[in-house]
């Protein structure tokens, strides 16, 4: 049940900072919103989908993140607000349309909310957003609180029409996926009518074609939108400074970063010696704003996440101004104060004030901290990431690792990015050998299934999962059937974007908003393509092992192989196991059984336990999930399953 | 305002256990009983990849006055909820000082290197003398094992908040906790969960009076 557009303006809620954003968007009453899943991103546009019976607004979970963009920024051209939301790689794929869009400009309000991942919680990378609102030239917000994070939102969509281009607010984990305290504002009723005016002068940017050409022109008229932008930002509600009227140093940060900054000023009692300017607008600087606060104080720390952005665009800024407010000390990424990579956090920004300041700090006695690591290190085990139990993908992995061994040519499978990412893992048998972005698994599969007259005869093998297939695959595998590229596609079908919380993805019956949608069938598109295709069952070990063998054997082409088998966390399947599992300890012979430990040491299902004390595997009843794959696993019969009832 | 006051300000907690253990959803409803309270709360945690099966943590600041950043500095836990034993002892090693109190669930989830052999998992005896010596209190509740007696092993989660309840730490009562839990979920199952918390409550109350739990 979603709460975001419950409640009346002036009661104050706990809201998820993405909660906040998506409250913040129908504050600013958006017409559409359209996004692709990706933590820490996707709940601003669940929430915004849940409720949009109630709404009015138009919510999709698009193909991928530039048709996101487009979407909303057709929204844009016909005088509506809207919003388009994504994770920072998710830019990546935007970027070419998003430098075009931001050329040419936007009509009714648009707002693109990329949600970072400093420390790669949930990434295969840090890599981050804040760089494409310079290379973009489009104004940049980044709120340092959940009350920012849903005011913020509605300030863009202000500042977007009044500059007539998009503008970025960049949110990150520690503010997405955390909560906080946010005071509601009124959400207004809508009477928006969508019209897209093109019949007048090319140059007209209400009434023409809407473009970046002509370029000379256009850029121009871009970067005058941009110095709007900065003297906008002069004034802006989201700059603020706290602290001495002259501080012995200039802390200057954004984002969470403002809030671990806050509290590492207090734990040391800097609060008469430290100043803290905290920025909401990072990009242009408002630079009278910054001057009137550098030319206080002769040391800086800039403090932020990840790359040194701030730092170096307040570099420039204080380079320019050297010759009137003299040259500064500064602290931060480049001269190694803070940890150049990483996320932030309170006790990054302790060592850094007590190093600049000359302090002694211990965050707890140190006789303390010595026990509790030694504890750590006797008592509590690593625990690397797995697959759920009753997933599919550790059947489907022990199916492809073993048809890889029993191929015997040295051949690999080239990973993608989803929950089956972990197939290069431990969890999943260390079968991927290649990870990168959304779809290349089959595009750099394409590419090494051209090599055979280099004498490569490896057997090549990409995955995909369902919503990755349509997000990015299809290109690399039109390509490598045109091509005639030889190697096997193997598509992960768990029946949603299970990585992510589930979101529907064009494949399935309904879409965002729960209303039902045209599914577009996997097996038809591949077939249409030209490849041959084969659908299996991954907890069918053996003809799953057979279909696969006869399509290594193969080698003419692309073959596509469908691993049909819905997520375990799925809504239909979780908490009604298929199987009711037994393990008899008495038939099992532990170590004395030539399968040296199959189920545990090998396969290792969280719902299988190895017991000490009886020398047997046994399955854990709190966990296991009943998917029934261990039991065509044992070969000694220990492990057998009954269909639940 | 608050109704009460707090016994520091900010109260910091660490909740933590392993992905899928119902970490999530016992942050958030601890905090929306401590904001519909008047208590200004601030969550961080992590999920994502780490839901899945790996450690995870939530980490609460309630205060009177404002919002605190969404993690903890280290070594400033007041008090750690630990759906998972060695997780407990992994939170100490980063959070945790002497002053801390920690409630402990004794129900072991093997990680992956258990499982297979490579580590070994503490005996329970070792890890709570070790959880004692690095708390000013600790708490053992076999809340699982009671969970499981009402018939779904995830209400673990919904019976450490009851007994943290009972710790008296923060204000947070079986009110506070019907009134939330019954806007999110169905009649009958807010009923489970109520009954879930009541137990809670109850074995703490038990492991305080030295009277063996359940």
């Amino acid at each position: 049940m979603s709460r975001i557009i419950q409640g009346a303006p002036g009661e104050h809620h706990l809201f998820m900072g993405n909660e906040a954003i998506a409250r913040g968007a129908l504050e600013a009453g958006i017409s559409v919103a359209a996004g692709y899943p990706g933590t820490p991103s996707s709940e601003i546009i669940e929430n915004l989908a849940a409720d949009a019976s109630e709404t009015d607004v138009y919510v999709e979970w698009s193909a991928n993140e530039k048709v996101a963009a487009e979407v909303a920024a057709a929204a844009s051209f016909a005088g509506l607000r809207a919003l388009c939301v994504m994770k920072q790689n998710g830019v990546n794929v935007a970027s070419d349309f998003l430098l075009h869009l931001a050329g040419g400009g936007t009509r009714g309000g648009m707002v693109l909310v990329p949600c970072d991942d400093p420390g790669a919680l949930s990434s295969i990378n840090e890599g981050e957003s804040r760089h494409f609102a310079r290379l973009l030239e489009v104004p940049l917000l980044e709120p340092g609180d959940f009350q920012e994070a849903k005011d913020m939102i509605k300030w863009a969509f202000e500042l977007s029409e009044q500059i007539g281009n998009m503008v970025m607010v960049r949110s990150v984990t520690r503010l997405s996926h955390a909560s906080g305290d946010v005071e509601l504002g009124k959400i207004p009723e809508s009477d928006a009518k969508a019209r897209f005016r093109h019949t007048g002068f090319i140059l007209d940017p209400e009434q023409g074609a809407m473009t970046s050409a002509p370029v000379g022109y256009k850029h121009a008229l871009q970067q005058e939108k941009l110095q709007k932008a900065e003297a906008l930002f002069e004034d802006a509600p989201f700059n603020t400074y706290t602290g001495p009227e002259n501080p012995e140093l200039l802390v200057i940060t954004s984002s969470a970063c403002h809030l671990y900054s806050r509290e590492a000023i207090g734990i040391l009692g800097l609060e008469n010696r430290a100043g803290l300017l905290k920025l909401g607008t990072t990009w242009p600087l408002p630079r009278q704003l910054v001057r009137a606060h550098l030319e206080k104080c002769g040391r800086v720390l800039v403090v932020e996440e990840v790359i040194p952005f701030l730092e170096e665009n307040i570099k420039v800024l204080a380079a320019e101004l050297a010759p009137e407010i003299g040259a500064k000390t500064f602290y931060a990424k480049r001269d190694g104060t803070l940890p150049a990579t990483g996320e932030m956090n309170p006790d990054h920004v302790i060592c850094a004030l007590a190093a600049i300041f000359n302090l002694e700090y211990r965050s707890a006695p140190e006789q303390y901290t010595e026990k509790a690591k030694l504890c750590v290190l006797a008592g509590a085990p690593g625990r690397d990431l797995t697959f759920c139990p009753g997933c599919p993908h550790r059947a489907s992995f022990w199916t492809l690792h073993n048809v890889l061994a029993l191929d015997n040519r040295e051949g690999f499978v080239c990973g993608d990015i989803g929950c089956y990412s972990m197939g290069m893992r431990e969890t999943g048998f260390y079968t991927l050998k290649t990870m990168h972005a959304m779809g290349s698994g089959t595009g750099i599969a394409s590419g090494f299934g051209k090599l055979d007259r280099f004498g490569m005869d490896q057997s090549i093998v990409a995955v995909s999962g369902d919503s990755t297939f349509f997000h990015a695959v299809l290109p690399g595998l039109v390509n490598a059937v045109h091509h005639g590229s030889n190697f096997t596609l193997v598509i992960f079908d768990n029946s949603g974007t299970a990585m992510t919380g589930f979101q529907p993805h064009p494949g399935l019956e309904v879409d965002a908003m729960g209303k039902p949608a045209p599914p577009l069938d996997i097996a038809g598109i591949c077939q249409a393509i030209g490849a041959k295709v084969s659908v299996c069952d991954p907890f069918d070990l053996e003809n799953t092992r057979d279909t696969m063998l006869e399509t290594l054997d193969d080698r003419q082409g692309v073959n596509v192989v469908i691993f049909r088998q819905s997520c375990a966390l799925s809504p239909e399947k979780k908490g009604k196991p298929r199987y009711e599992m037994h393990l008899d300890q008495k038939v099992c012979m532990g170590e004395n059984c030539g399968c040296n430990k199959l189920c545990t040491r090998v396969f290792k299902c969280p719902g299988l336990n190895w017991d000490e004390k009886n020398q047997a595997a046994r399955i854990d009843e709190v966990i296991c999930a009943g998917c029934g794959v261990c039991a065509d696993i044992c070969p000694a019969g220990a492990i057998t399953k009954k269909e639940a009832g | 305002m608050a109704a009460s006051t707090l016994p520091s300000d900010p109260f910091n907690l660490v909740i933590t256990g392993v992905g899928g253990q119902g970490n999530v959803m016992a942050s958030r409803v601890l905090g929306n009983i401590l904001t519909r309270k008047g208590f200004t709360v601030t969550i961080g945690e992590t999920f994502g990849a780490s839901q899945r099966g790996g450690s995870v943590m939530s980490h609460l600041r309630v205060s009177e006055e404002t919002t605190w950043s969404p993690q903890i500095p280290k070594g400033r836990a007041h008090a750690v909820i630990a759906l998972e034993p060695t997780e407990a002892v992994r939170v100490l090693a980063d959070y945790g000082n002497p002053g801390v109190y920690t409630l402990c669930n004794t129900r072991p989830v093997h990680s992956i290197a258990v499982i297979s052999g490579e580590s070994a998992y503490p005996e329970q005896h070792q890890v709570k003398q070790w959880l004692r010596d690095l708390s000013e209190r600790a708490w053992f509740l076999e809340a699982t094992n009671a969970a499981m007696e009402m018939g779904n092993a995830i209400l673990a989660n919904i019976m450490m908040i009851g007994a943290l309840s009972a710790t008296g730490l923060l204000p947070v009562d079986s009110q506070g906790f019907e009134a939330v839990i019954s806007r999110s979920m169905p009649a009958d199952k807010a009923a489970r969960n109520c009954e879930a918390f009541d137990i809670g409550a109850e074995m703490l109350r038990a492991a305080d009076r030295g009277q063996s739990v359940k």
